[in-house]
């Protein structure tokens, strides 16, 4: 396929990811070292002989990173093997404290994986090649300039040695967007899973393979020849930090490409970086040629037999699964279902709620009210973990009627939030409780008496008379009668 | 001291007052890292590095009791066969000053011999141990693969080397080798053999019905005063009640040709981290990070490291991978299974440990290929991860004969057992 050609042709694009992920563990992979870092820790502090790489020091392998790869393999419906070794990954970094990097070549952890992802009202599955262990490199600091133009670089080893989970997709996207919402799906998992946190900084680093084909040469399914995949030329697009950045680094890319194939011009196989800021992808100015890593074996890390480990380590409910028994088990509209699974912290707190009272009631409570009032204020559910227990106290009031519905949302709720309190302490500050029958038959007789023209109304049959008597009594009580109670109590009054 | 030059970094380092090493003074290689005292590897690359750590093997020696009497001298990064590569200048022989200790633990061995320390430690990549031991004229153990913690020991060549005792007797070297051994949770290749080792006890010269195999390949084309001073300890032994037998390795021809390949191979990914960044001179070159790294090894590493890590980064480009590493690789589970295979009829096997005896100073340092071809007796052992024993077994022309034991997997108390009676 000549650029001549292409020119004249409408094109489809084709996107690859390779997505790094930091695992949530208590120490990094190789050594024991904690991979939380302090506030405002000074650089190079959070390291020891292991991972600065000192001359003598020795790997070990943290078992906790191979649980948290075994549970994304289990996820990703992916192979597990009976044994899985590392290798060297050998080229020269200033990042990387022993100029090689440990990580997984021939026999990964995980292979031929999949992951099933909405987009639109499609489910489309996006294949996952291989997923393996690595360890992250430091980070570096260029001072007076760029990368290419500082006056001088430093290095900070505290990240170096923090789990990595490279996960290589096939080349399945067809638009921006379904890069999207898969790296959505994928922290959406992963999360479940409990081994990441996507408020991390640094803890999703993605980059992107992406080429034109002509469109006609994707076939219905979405698939292409491997012929029309070699004939094209890619570029892969590095420095990517999230999903939102993805679609537009891969938009953005997608129209550069395009706009080069449509003038005639060749796109030039090159690593491009996106610059978050300027909203565009640039060409890395030293084109870089194909790397040699001279993979090895790593004597140091002995073959790890994990067949067994498959069977031994559960992982929880995933999301689809969860999103489908919610609306079997709970009645629940495929909205709530869908709001209900965000993320594992909600599921557990609705189920929780649901099974003490009621799941209709609980999935209003959690789904519109308490999510509602947190997106409102820019919150997650993450914010108020510890409180989980207040709010669900709160729907019990409501549940056992101690508390109207309408208190409940626009008083208690938005206070909690707002002050920190706790839901006894705003009913007794405003005085909500919940009026019991004797004090409501007081507020009927007052009303009765104030309102002597609406009493006759009632009585020639007008019917907004009786809602407006319900209304003064709601207004003597604060709001804490509850209607249908001041209703019935003024009916029988009144019918005398 | 002596002008042997068998120390890089002579300082005395006490252990505690009790235990049994108490008394003893170690010479430390200076490939093996001493919190807070120097460790060079014998390079100028690590003039100024100070590890802020001990090895293992260290903290176990000085927990013993054992002092530390200095960092012996060694070939740069454990690279000869002569301690004539080091940037601290040779060690002199110290039974025939004219010739060369052997390598690359040589301070270590010339120390022990000299009486300039009791015991030493050495690393053994492919007879770095073993081969000063025999032209110093003292007994050197390289164990199993996994019987001692290489944590804190230098990478040369990883898949290959293990940090053993020098000593002047067996029964010494056993007792040394029982103070390190054994499992440490630093280093994931170790296995839970010699974690309560009585090696020393081994020691008892009982080689009453003894199976020795000979493997014709390490004793044919040897020097002619080496192979009468081996077949005399053979015979010794066979006095002793042991008996002997010829067994064939052919696997073994091949193994200079695959150690070499794999050491160096190795050796290019182990020492990428002396760029001048965080070891050696650094600042002060012109151009982009690649250059600078460029010339801060340029000016760091002598001229037999360069060959090596020249060699190796070849034989694992692509293109060259499959055609030097991974055959490598295929001779090396030959030898292997050569070996396991002569272990099923015979107890231990015995060669002379260098074919030859100590080189004069200078003789082969321009002749790079006949130094690897003196390894032909040692590597073997390596790249089967098996344990082997120098013991001294005689003279030729007034220079010390080494004779290798080699045994099975973990199988250092026989190799110590007939080791023993070779001294008697």
């Amino acid at each position: 396929m000549t650029a001549q050609a292409l020119e004249q042709r409408e094109l489809a694009s084709v996107i690859g990811l390779e997505v790094h992920v930091q695992l949530e563990t208590a120490t990094k992979i190789f050594c024991g070292c904690s991979t939380a870092a302090a506030e405002d820790e000074e650089p190079n502090t959070r390291t020891c002989p292991v991972c600065l790489g000192l001359p003598g020091a020795l790997p070990v392998l943290n078992e906790g990173a191979v649980e948290a790869a075994v549970k994304i393999g289990k996820a990703l419906n992916a192979d597990i093997p009976e044994e899985t070794t590392f290798h060297r990954k050998n080229y020269y970094y200033p990042d990387l404290p022993k100029n090689f990097q440990i990580t997984q070549y021939d026999a990964p952890i995980c292979q031929d994986g999949q992951l099933e992802v909405d987009i639109r009202d499609e489910r489309r599955i996006i294949n996952v090649r291989r997923a393996h262990l690595e360890e992250d490199p430091g980070s570096l600091q260029h001072k007076g300039g760029s990368i290419d133009t500082a006056d001088y670089t430093l290095v900070n080893y505290n990240r170096a040695g923090t789990p990595l989970m490279e996960i290589v997709t096939e080349p399945d996207f067809r638009s921006p967007k379904e890069v999207r919402n898969f790296l959505a799906k994928l922290e959406e998992v992963l999360e479940y899973l409990g081994v990441f946190d996507s408020t991390r900084d640094g803890s999703l680093r993605v980059d992107a393979n992406i080429s034109m084909v002509p469109a006609d040469d994707v076939a219905d399914d979405g698939s292409i020849s491997k012929e029309t995949l070699d004939a094209a030329n890619r570029t892969e697009v590095k420095n990517i930090s999230s999903h939102k950045g993805a679609e537009k680094a891969l938009a953005y890319e997608v129209t550069r490409q395009k706009n080069a194939i449509q003038r005639g011009r060749v796109i030039e196989q090159e690593t491009r970086h996106w610059d978050e800021s300027r909203g565009i992808t640039v060409s890395m100015r030293s084109k870089e040629e194909e790397k040699d890593y001279r993979y090895f074996l790593e004597a140091d890390l002995p073959p790890l037999q994990v067949s067994d480990w498959k069977q031994q380590i559960p992982i929880p409910e995933l999301p689809d699964a969860r999103r489908e028994r919610f609306r079997e088990e709970y009645g629940l509209d495929e909205e709530s279902a869908s709001k209900l699974t965000s993320t594992k912290e909600v599921a557990d707190f609705y189920e929780d709620v649901a099974e003490s009272f009621d799941p209709d009631l609980a999935a209003t409570w959690v789904a519109d009210n308490l999510l509602g009032e947190l997106n409102y204020r820019d919150m997650e559910i993450t914010d108020v973990s510890d409180r989980l227990d207040e709010f669900k106290h709160l729907v019990e009031l409501v549940a056992t009627d101690d508390i109207t519905t309408k208190n409940a949302e626009e008083i208690v709720l938005r206070q909690m939030l707002d002050d920190g309190v706790d839901p006894d302490t705003v009913i007794e500050q405003e005085g909500l409780g919940k009026a019991d029958d004797d004090e409501i038959v007081d507020f009927v007789e007052e009303a009765i008496e104030e309102n002597p023209d609406a009493v006759e109304d009632y009585h020639s049959g007008e019917s907004g008379a009786l809602n407006f008597l319900v209304g003064q009594v709601m207004q003597k009580s604060r709001g804490s009668a509850d209607p249908g109670t001041a209703n019935q109590l003024l009916r029988e009054r009144l019918d005398d | 001291m002596s002008d042997l030059n068998a120390f890089i970094t002579e300082e005395t380092i006490d252990g505690e007052s009790d235990g049994p090493l108490s008394g003893k003074s170690v010479a430390v290689k200076d490939n093996i890292s001493t919190k807070g005292l120097r460790t060079t590897c014998g390079s100028a690359m690590l003039e100024d590095y100070v590890p802020p750590y001990d090895a293992t093997v260290v903290e176990r020696l000085k927990d013993a009791g054992g002092s530390i009497a200095g960092k012996a001298n060694m070939d740069e990064f454990g690279m000869g066969t002569t301690t004539e590569t080091s940037a601290y200048g040779p060690t002199k022989n110290p039974v025939d000053e004219s010739r060369v200790p052997g390598g690359s633990s040589g301070g270590s061995a010339a120390a022990v011999a000299a009486g300039e320390a009791d015991l030493a430690l050495g690393s053994d990549t492919g007879g770095s141990i073993r081969c000063p031991a025999a032209f110093c004229g003292v007994v050197g153990i390289k164990p199993t693969y996994g019987l001692v913690s290489r944590y804190g020991l230098v990478a040369y060549a990883n898949s290959l080397e293990q940090i053993g005792p020098i000593a002047p007797t067996v029964e010494e070297a056993a007792e040394l080798l029982d103070v390190v051994a054994g499992p440490d949770a630093h280093d994931g290749t170790t296995r839970d053999e010699g974690a309560d080792s009585d090696y020393a006890g081994a020691a008892d010269g009982d080689v009453d019905g003894l199976t020795i195999g000979v493997p014709t390949e390490l004793v044919d084309g040897a020097d002619e005063g080496v192979v009468d001073a081996f077949w005399d300890a053979i015979s010794e032994l066979e006095a002793q009640g042991a008996t002997y037998e010829e067994v064939s390795l052919p696997s073994v021809d091949h193994a200079v040709q695959a150690y070499y390949v794999i050491a160096m191979s190795e050796a290019s990914s182990n020492l990428a981290r002396f760029d001048g960044v965080r070891y050696g001179k650094s600042g002060g070159y012109e151009g982009n990070w690649n250059e600078s790294f460029a010339s801060a090894r340029e000016e760091g590493f002598g001229a037999e490291v360069k060959r090596r890590v020249l060699l190796g980064t070849y034989a694992l480009s692509a293109g060259y991978h499959d055609k030097y590493y991974a055959k490598a690789q295929d001779a090396r589970a030959w030898i292997k299974q050569d070996f396991d295979e002569a272990f099923a009829d015979v107890d231990v096997l015995a060669s002379p440990t260098m074919p030859v005896p100590p080189f004069e100073l200078g003789e082969s340092l321009d002749d790079p290929l006949q130094m690897y071809l003196a390894d032909a007796n040692t590597v073997p052992v390596n790249l089967a991860n098996l344990p082997a024993i120098s013991v001294p077994a005689g003279e030729t022309e007034g220079l010390p004969v080494g004779l290798q034991l080699i045994g099975p997997k973990f199988g250092e108390e026989q190799i110590i057992r007939a080791a023993s009676a070779v001294e008697q």
